[in-house]
C-alpha cells in the first residue's frame, strides 16, 4: 500500500517536473528567438519556422515534453485519472511559476501568484 | 514600453484557449465513436485516423501548438498559464452543453475560480521588462 502510494506520487512528481522543464525550455527558446511578427516581416514564415526548429533549446524542450507524454501514459496505468490529472496540472502550474521566476527572471508579482493560486484551486475543483 | 497586447495578439490568445479545448473535445467524441482500444488490438488505433472528428481534433491541436509558440514569442510563460487553463473551462462547458454531461456544483465553482484567475492576468503586462533590453523601464512594476 505504502509502496504503491510512493510509486504514484513519484510518477506524478516526475510528470510535473518534465512538464515544467519542457515549458520553461520552450519559453526560453522562444524568448531568445524573438517576436515572430518581426521575424516574419524580415524573413517570411519560412524564416520564422526555421528559427524555431533550428534552436537547440527548443529541441531539448520538445524532448522533455515528449518524455512527459510517455511518463503521463505510464502514470495513468498505475493510478486513477481523477487523481493524476488535477495533481499533475496543479503541480505544473505552481512549478512553472517558480521556474519562470528563477530561470526566466519573469516578474511573478502578487497578481500572477494570485492568478496561479485561483487556477490551481479551480483545476482541483473541476476534477470533482 | 508597456507590453499591452494588440488586437491580433488577443486573437492568438483566444485561439490558444479554443483550439486546445475544442481539439480535445473532438478527440473525445471521435474516440467514443471508434470504441475501446485495448493493448491486444492496437491496430484499431489506425482505424481512428479515418474518423473525421479525430482528424479535426489533430488539426486543431497542431493549430494550438503553433498559436502557443507564437504567443510565447511575445508573452511571459506565467502570463500564458491562466490562458491555457481557460481551456479546462471551455471543455467543461462543451461537455455540459454539447455532450450533455452533468456538471456538479464543485465544477461550476472551479470554472468561476479559473475565470477569476484569467481575469487577474488579462489587464496586466504580458512581458517582463528586463533592464538589458529596456533600460528606461528597469524596475517598473517590480
Amino acid at each position: 500500500m505504502i509502496a504503491s502510494t510512493l510509486l504514484t506520487w513519484s510518477c506524478i512528481l516526475g510528470v510535473a517536473a518534465l512538464a515544467v522543464t519542457g515549458e520553461v525550455l520552450t519559453a526560453a527558446a522562444l524568448r531568445k528567438i524573438g517576436d515572430f511578427d518581426e521575424i516574419r516581416a524580415v524573413s517570411g514564415m519560412r524564416g520564422a519556422i526555421l528559427a524555431v526548429v533550428s534552436s537547440p533549446i527548443f529541441f531539448l524542450g520538445s524532448l522533455a515534453m515528449m518524455l512527459n507524454f510517455f511518463m503521463m501514459l505510464y502514470t495513468l496505468s498505475v493510478a486513477e485519472v481523477s487523481l493524476v490529472a488535477p495533481a499533475t496540472a496543479s503541480l505544473t502550474y505552481i512549478g512553472n511559476a517558480f521556474a519562470a521566476k528563477i530561470f526566466l527572471h519573469e516578474n511573478v508579482d502578487r497578481r500572477r501568484w494570485l492568478a496561479a493560486g485561483f487556477v490551481v484551486v479551480g483545476v482541483i475543483l473541476l476534477a470533482h | 514600453m508597456s507590453h499591452r497586447l494588440k488586437p491580433a495578439q488577443y486573437a492568438i490568445l483566444v485561439a490558444v484557449m479554443l483550439t486546445a479545448s475544442v481539439g480535445d473535445t473532438f478527440l473525445s467524441h471521435g474516440m467514443n465513436q471508434v470504441g475501446v482500444v485495448d493493448v491486444h488490438h492496437l491496430g484499431l488505433l489506425f482505424g481512428a485516423f479515418k474518423n473525421v472528428w479525430i482528424l479535426g481534433g489533430i488539426a486543431l491541436l497542431i493549430g494550438f501548438f503553433a498559436c502557443y509558440l507564437t504567443a510565447l514569442s511575445w508573452a511571459d510563460l506565467t502570463f500564458l498559464m491562466p490562458a491555457t487553463a481557460f481551456g479546462y473551462v471551455i471543455v467543461a462547458l462543451l461537455s455540459r452543453f454539447w455532450l450533455h454531461e452533468h456538471l456538479s456544483i464543485w465544477r461550476w465553482l472551479g470554472i468561476v475560480m479559473i475565470v477569476c484567475g484569467v481575469g487577474f492576468m488579462a489587464n496586466g503586462p504580458s512581458r517582463t521588462e528586463h533592464p538589458k533590453l529596456d533600460v528606461m523601464d528597469s524596475g517598473v512594476g517590480r
